[in-house]
């Protein structure tokens, strides 16, 4: 009823194409009985970054483990490009994994690892245990991870170890962690929770643009409503494991964010957002006023 | 701000519980007197009354210390350290896999394969390295080989227990970013897993060496080679100022050990 607000099928996506990931019904019940998701349905198409949004315990983090499987569906189906995830088992399923790459919220990069040593294990899945073992990666491998730390800003700490590093650093880490892998689907969850404000927005920037120079798509957890509107093409709005928002974030109204996360005073919300002071965060509080 | 009439009165204990912990207290001491009785049921006092005098004549036996006797004493130092050397490397290695099948996170069964690796830990625990080696020099002969693996079987226990619970705690968000890349279950183990646990594992193998150089200096009591036999040997000879010399060379050993195991875990953590 509360989705006629703004119906996926009024926001049409002229620029997204190809689809990648495709969930049908997907539903996750644990066995303690908690319901997390229920009869979840969207399509990503390529390039496309998609804030999924919502309280905590609305079932996001599950519905990101879903779809590489870190967290088994009870039903439904996950098609990424043309294989069926949710079919996949033990060989089958590692090769299908080789192909999203995921970036989490306390980075989770291999504490005691040096940096290279976590970008590179982002090509675990296509290289022998012997030859990871003594980590003697093709030179490709190498050369690709070099660049991606030039990419993401950290050209010069290779050699450091991963618990040497800042918090905004680690995550760049963990950016290039996962783009090693050459994915076709990008997953993060809250990316950002553990960064200051300013480090957030240059992490959620960065992750935007390599989505865009590599026209990958991606599902981003997120707490920070301002955030998401700012980094994403699309809001998905969970609530106690259901979808009830799907739409552009400029149609993030007080109503929408009311029914997704209840009943508060988004205006005042809004206000706290203005003093901080950058100014991406003021001109998006005034595209809420306007909406 | 508003008062309620019948506000609740806060305690720290119930009055049920204070007289449950008294009567708790009263048992114990109960308990501790009616051993104190047992325990000294069958000592001769004049023994005890006596202990002084004793202790000063076999004080004043052990003095001076014969320091001749330490040319005799190098041989069984060095069987010493290399009984507690390669036992506890034999112990380490048999160890690792004993560990990983038994903390919960990396076994392959938590209903077949942890029970059985649990118990191998236990048995080996519960038996102390004296009686391993004890069995030991009736099976396979007395000698070095008897110390080294009563030492090594000893460790198994100790060095798996500890190295479990190391991966019990690991950081599992690690374990699920590795996995996410697809890797394979080994590499999960050589990436996720293994940088968390190698300063645990370092150090509980240094401490257990450092444990076991003490424990196999009395293995020779039992006819395991190293110092112990020349303990025992001295001390059945009533050699008293022979044993000072032997007391001295382990106390140097072990503070060496110490001071060497103190360093390696400084320097792995």
């Amino acid at each position: 009823m509360l989705r006629d607000v703004v119906s996926p099928l009024t926001y049409h996506y002229q620029t997204w194409q190809q689809t990648v990931l495709e969930l049908e019904a997907l539903s996750k019940t644990y066995k303690t009985g908690d319901q997390a998701l229920t009869n979840v349905s969207f399509s990503v198409p390529a390039g496309q970054v998609v804030g999924l949004i919502g309280p905590s315990g609305a079932g996001k983090s599950s519905l990101i483990r879903c779809i590489n499987r870190l967290v088994e569906p009870s039903s439904g189906r996950i098609y990424l490009g043309e294989t069926e995830l949710t079919k996949l088992s033990g060989r089958a399923l590692r090769q299908a994994r080789r192909r999203i790459g995921m970036i989490f919220q306390e980075y989770a990069l291999v504490e005691r690892l040096t940096v290279m040593e976590n970008v590179l294990s982002g090509r675990l899945g296509y290289v022998s245990g012997w030859r990871s073992f003594l980590r003697r990666y093709p030179k490709t491998d190498i050369d690709q991870a070099f660049s991606l730390l030039e990419r993401v800003g950290l050209g010069d700490h290779y050699n450091k170890r991963a618990d040497e590093l800042s918090g905004g650093q680690r995550q760049r880490v963990g950016i290039a962690r996962a783009l090693e892998q050459n994915p076709e689907l990008l997953l993060a969850d809250e990316p950002t929770a553990s960064l200051d404000p300013k480090t957030s927005r240059q992490i959620m920037r960065l992750i935007q643009s390599v989505c865009r120079e590599m026209n990958l798509p991606a599902i981003i957890n997120i707490h920070d409503v301002v955030l998401a509107q700012n980094f994403a093409d699309r809001i998905i709005g969970l609530q106690a494991g259901e979808v009830v928002f799907d739409g552009p974030p400029s149609a993030l109204t007080h109503d929408v964010l009311t029914r997704i996360y209840g009943a508060e005073d988004w205006g005042q919300v809004q206000q706290n957002n203005e003093s901080q002071d950058d100014e991406a965060l003021f001109s998006n509080a005034k595209v809420l006023e306007r909406s | 701000m508003t008062t309620r009439a019948d506000t609740p009165i806060w305690q720290f204990r119930t009055s049920k519980q204070h007289m449950l912990r008294w009567v708790g207290w009263f048992w114990l001491v109960a308990l501790s007197v009616f051993c104190w009785t047992l325990m000294t049921e069958d000592t001769i006092w004049a023994f005890v009354a006596d202990a002084p005098r004793q202790a000063s004549d076999i004080g004043g036996r052990m003095l001076p210390p014969r320091w001749g006797y330490l040319n005799q004493l190098w041989q069984p130092l060095w069987d010493t350290l290399n009984i507690a050397t390669l036992g506890t490397l034999i112990g380490v290695i048999i160890a690792i896999p004993v560990a990983f099948l038994a903390a919960g996170n990396t076994t392959p069964s938590r209903r077949f394969v942890r029970p059985v690796a649990l118990l191998v830990i236990v048995t080996s625990r519960s038996i102390n390295s004296l009686i391993w080696a004890l069995l030991l020099v009736a099976i396979i002969g007395p000698g070095l080989l008897a110390g080294i693996v009563a030492i090594g079987l000893r460790s198994i226990g100790f060095v798996a227990k500890l190295l479990y619970e190391a991966i019990e705690e690991i950081d599992e968000s690690q374990v699920e970013a590795v996995r996410s890349t697809g890797a394979s279950e080994a590499q999960v183990i050589d990436y996720a897993i293994i940088p968390q646990i190698l300063p645990a594992f370092w150090g509980i193998s240094v401490f257990r060496w450092d444990i076991n150089i003490r424990e196999s200096t009395i293995l020779g009591l039992v006819g395991a080679g190293g110092l112990g036999l020349q303990l025992q040997s001295s001390l059945s000879t009533l050699a008293w100022n022979q044993v000072t010399v032997i007391f001295l060379v382990i106390l140097a050993t072990v503070v060496v050990s110490e001071w060497v195991s103190a360093k390696v875990r400084r320097a792995v953590l």
